[in-house]
């Protein structure tokens, strides 16, 4: 039975929540969540990438042919990079400097080509679009978290665009951060707790 | 920096997978049997020596000549993908042994960030053709064995009991997390 638009839209928040129930895409994942900004910064720009290239593997579905698919979808996937690239170089150039390497690396995000390869070139235009905007505000938002969990634990503090500061000491003034969380190691992990708490919860 | 500091710094210091958080998805999808781990790292060493000399000369001659640095992206996916394919039918004609050992990994590698990455780093610190050449070799020996030590701890779990929530990537992960610490205590270093 064919999913209606709001069906494939919230099934990137739940069902398919990347990148807990789709394992897929986790360098930026662990790479970026040192704190919540930077996870919604990069969040947000592989969802603008996501949009994108869904809505113009859908629209070309029926004109690429099947042999050379993938290069075609990495050639749209990779314009889009190169587009939100220099936008943030323009518009977000401290946030483009902190996720330095991250950002072209969109281009061989597992979650980007495996949407337009798994759903975009076999859906309509606006049930692809659905998707990616599910799958990528599901990505944001496990992004966020993530950050946040590893900020105000490594940190003790979780900053809102360097205006608003949310400091743990002010309500447990014994808290001492620990720096193993915003180290390499702790973004592994946290996210394999992460998973297991969401796995508990799932069940 | 002198070359054997590079080559310290790229395997341990700056470990692409455990440091550097590129090519995780092999990292997590190869590592379940020492066999495969084996395969993927021997590709990766192979693919990421090439691809770092190639977009390094393709990026210097090319892109800094013509004034294109922003088409930096779509030109580097392209290069890979294609010396993939390469690599791939002239193996297959010339080194079938190999061909047949390297197997479905060969492919896997296009979409694989610890190859994109280590190119993109490249060409960010401003290496010298040496240097980047040095530093893909090191960097590809420092993501084999990082993945070849992962899978032989993943082989011992398979036979321990994990609770039901933790299975499979989950406790995967926090391993690995433990396995970032050793190489972690590397920091500093050079």
């Amino acid at each position: 039975m064919p999913k209606t638009i709001t069906q494939e839209f919230t099934k990137g928040l739940w069902e398919e929540l990347p990148p807990f129930r789709l394992v897929l895409g986790l360098c930026p994942v662990l790479g970026v969540t040192t704190t919540m900004e930077n996870g919604i910064g990069m969040g947000l720009a592989t969802t603008f990438v996501l949009l994108g290239s869904n809505f113009f593997v859908s629209i070309f579905r029926n004109i690429i042919p099947a042999k050379v698919r993938i290069a075609c979808f990495i050639i749209i996937i990779a314009s889009f990079v190169i587009v939100v690239e220099l936008l943030m170089q323009a518009y977000a150039y401290k946030l483009f400097l902190k996720l330095g390497v991250f950002i072209p690396l969109i281009v061989v995000n597992c979650i980007v080509l495996g949407r337009a390869e798994a759903f975009a070139s076999k859906n309509k235009i606006p049930h692809s679009v659905a998707d990616a905007l599910g799958i990528g505000i599901g990505f944001t938002l496990s992004l966020g978290a993530l950050g946040a969990l590893r900020e105000i634990l490594g940190k003790g503090t979780v900053t809102v665009w360097e205006t608003w500061m949310f400091n743990l000491s002010s309500i447990f003034p014994s808290f001492q951060p620990f720096d193993f969380m915003v180290q390499a190691p702790g973004a592994f992990v946290a996210l394999g707790l992460m998973l297991c708490v969401l796995n508990v919860i799932g069940d | 920096m002198g070359y054997f500091e590079l080559i310290i710094a790229c395997i341990f210091v700056n470990n692409i997978l455990l440091a550097q958080f590129l090519g995780n998805c092999p990292f997590l999808g190869t590592s379940k049997k020492m066999e495969t781990a084996m395969g993927m790292s021997m590709a990766v060493i192979f693919v990421m020596v090439l691809a770092g000399a190639i977009t390094w000369i393709v990026y210097t001659y090319i892109l800094v000549r013509y004034d294109l640095v922003y088409l930096r992206t779509i030109a580097f996916i392209v290069v890979i993908a294609s010396l993939v394919q390469f690599v791939e039918m002239f193996l297959k004609k010339s080194i079938p042994a190999l061909y047949a050992g390297l197997g479905i990994f060969l492919p896997l590698i296009t979409t694989n960030c610890a190859v994109m990455g280590a190119c993109v780093l490249n060409v960010d610190k401003e290496y010298t053709f040496v240097q980047a050449l040095v530093a893909s070799f090191a960097y590809a020996v420092g993501f084999g064995l990082a993945l070849v030590l992962f899978a032989g701890v993943r082989e011992r779990i398979l036979l321990a009991r994990v609770p039901k929530p933790l299975q499979d990537t989950s406790i995967g992960l926090v391993t690995a997390g433990i396995i970032a610490l050793a190489f972690y205590t590397f920091k500093g270093m050079v």
